[in-house]
């Protein structure tokens, strides 16, 4: 062990509690960790050391006053699309740069009420559209495990923070596979929760039928209990669940999975599976078997429309959403001498080219003549996704398969083809588009020396089940111990 | 199916955005890819069936009518690029002869 800024939340949490470590100690070894770090990696579009710093004494004197709270002390990162009372918030766009929330997201909340130390606001895709983080405004973020390779996204600041030691864990948000896909590809545990178990107030709507705020954790464990704090029922999101709350310290936990069944995902030939990711996906199913789960075969036959469905239905959503950055209000402004004028160039010149496309994208899908044969055709294809799901979870408790087809893929190497880029986030889909829970964790490492991810997916409110599982895994294996090799 | 460069602005005023000759060509490209790809789905027959508009069963979110805090106008407006007395400040949108 060389720093602390390498701890997970369970373990720097009984240092902590045992006096071995103060909580400004925690703090100023990460803070040290991005200073040597994030001029090479770029996670951050935001930092406030003086804030956290502040926090960390806080929470060393509520902690010397015996009181405990779950983060206590804890240093994590937000991803740059949760507002942020009196921070920066700017979504990795040129259109909200400089503006600054009066409100935190309910989540933001929940954590501070818990007691975390908050470092800053991580660089994603522009408001989230994007699968390697090279759609920000601002730069693109590096993959620590490989400087030259992106760390996947759209939460790849997140990600790409917690691998590097850069925040002992961070939240991000996941609309078609925004914080699993950047897990498995920085070696990382990313949970998607279920559609209504965290609240969306305050996180900025991309596609408001598939948004769902997640998290990236550097095991099973900090994940449930991350999972614990932001969890729960809000009266600011109509779209929240009242069964939302979520106790991660009241889940059994087993080394074993006798008398489990385990889906797995037998069709996903002919889709460009890297073979590394697939031995080693086969290879944690081998150890799935081994301890003691039963495995059947499913298929998820509508599954290959996801991908059509997907970038239907949530541009369409964000061609509404997106409507209320008219320079008016927030954010950047051109000048222009009549009302339309403005609104067309503040939005030509504030948004970048992704999200453009799928701006023009959602419209062409909603316009008047095209809505039935596109919008709608898309919605009937999800519910057939959605049924899926429901006949493969009356067979098994669990299903299990790839979290991206390949591993991370080099910085511009996809930038020209927007068609290819997307079909990356082929696994991911269908889950978002079910509003399924979904985990990735490690299971391998390609030749390259680069992670893979195996992705487990519940059905809803079942991820107390997803946590079995994945620990079970974690305890039979040490891919979760690996840190990058950090210069 | 191609999409035309008409097309293209047409949709571009929908979007209220402004683009540039290179943006336009490139848009009617990959418009034309993207929806390509896309018209795989009219090989699902799905006359009987259901969209989805959310996952969540449906249902009306209701809350009791309590007045609750309210932003300050000062924050309320912090933001804006432009104000004047207590208002967000737009470009004229009636000229004087349409009032």
């Amino acid at each position: 062990m060389t720093s602390p800024a390498d701890l997970t939340i369970h373990e720097a949490a009984m240092l902590l509690d045992e006096g071995a470590l103060t909580s400004v100690a925690l703090t100023e070894a990460v803070l040290e960790r991005i200073l040597t770090m994030d001029s090479a990696v770029h996670a951050y579009l935001t930092l406030t050391p003086e804030t956290a710093l502040e926090q960390a004494a806080q929470a060393d004197v509520v902690r010397a006053s015996g009181e405990s709270l779950p983060l206590l002390g804890i240093p994590l990162a937000l991803k740059d699309n949760l507002s942020t009372r009196g921070i920066p918030t700017s979504c990795g766009s040129r259109i909200l740069e400089g503006y600054v929330p009066p409100f935190d997201a309910t989540v933001v909340r929940r954590l501070k009420s818990a007691g975390a130390v908050l470092l800053g606001k991580t660089n994603l895709d522009e408001f989230a559209m994007g699968s390697s983080t090279e759609n920000s405004a601002f730069f693109p973020t590096r993959n620590p495990w490989c400087l030259e390779r992106v760390p996947g996204g759209s939460s790849g600041g997140s990600a790409a923070a917690v691998a590097a030691g850069e925040a002992l864990a961070a939240l991000g948000s996941d609309t078609g596979g925004s914080v699993r896909q950047p897990a498995a590809f920085c070696g990382l545990v990313g949970l998607r929760p279920t559609y209504g178990r965290c609240s969306r107030y305050g996180l900025v709507a991309f596609a408001s039928s598939l948004d769902q705020v997640g998290l990236l954790a550097r095991d099973v464990s900090d994940a449930a209990l991350l999972l614990s704090v932001i969890a729960g029922y809000d009266a600011r999101d109509s779209t929240s669940l009242p069964q939302a709350s979520f106790d991660g310290a009241a889940i059994p936990r087993r080394n074993d999975l006798r008398g489990l069944r385990v889906g797995v995902l037998a069709d996903y030939e002919g889709v460009g599976v890297q073979p590394a990711v697939k031995q080693a996906v086969l290879a944690a199913v081998a150890t799935l078997a081994d301890l003691g789960a039963e495995l059947l075969d499913v298929q998820l036959p509508h599954s290959e429309f996801a991908f059509a469905v997907y970038y239907l239905i949530a541009p369409a959503e964000a061609s509404a959403n997106l409507a209320r950055f008219d320079g008016l209000r927030y954010g950047y402004c051109a000048e222009a001498g009549t009302l339309e004028e403005l609104y067309r160039r503040t939005r030509g010149e504030g948004f970048g080219t992704e999200v453009k496309r799928r701006l023009m994208l959602g419209t062409y899908a909603l316009r008047a003549g095209y809505y039935e044969a596109y919008y709608i055709k898309a919605q009937q294809a999800r519910t057939l996704i959605r049924q899926d799901f429901e006949a493969a979870f009356a067979q098994v408790d669990i299903i299990v398969g790839p979290t991206s087809p390949v591993t991370a893929f080099r910085l511009g190497e996809r930038v020209a083809d927007p068609l290819q880029m997307y079909l990356a986030d082929i696994f991911t889909l269908p889950q978002a588009l079910a509003g399924l829970p979904a985990l990735s964790l490690p299971c391998g490492f390609d030749e390259q020396g680069l992670p893979i991810g195996l992705q487990l997916t519940a059905p809803a409110l079942e991820e107390a089940c997803l946590s079995q599982v994945a620990y079970a895994y974690e305890q039979a294996t040490s891919w979760h111990t690996r840190r990058p090799n950090l210069i | 199916m191609r999409i035309t460069r008409e097309e293209v602005l047409q949709i571009a005023a929908l979007a209220r955005l402004a683009l540039t000759d290179a943006e336009i060509a490139l848009f009617q490209e990959q418009l034309t890819a993207i929806l390509d790809y896309a018209a795989s789905l009219q090989r699902l027959e799905t006359k009987a069936i259901p969209p989805t508009t959310t996952v969540l069963p449906l249902h009306t979110a209701l809350r009791e009518d309590i007045p609750g805090q309210t932003l300050p106008q000062a924050e309320a407006l912090g933001n804006a690029p432009h104000t004047q007395a207590g208002y967000f400040l737009v470009p004229q949108i009636l000229l004087k002869e349409q009032l």
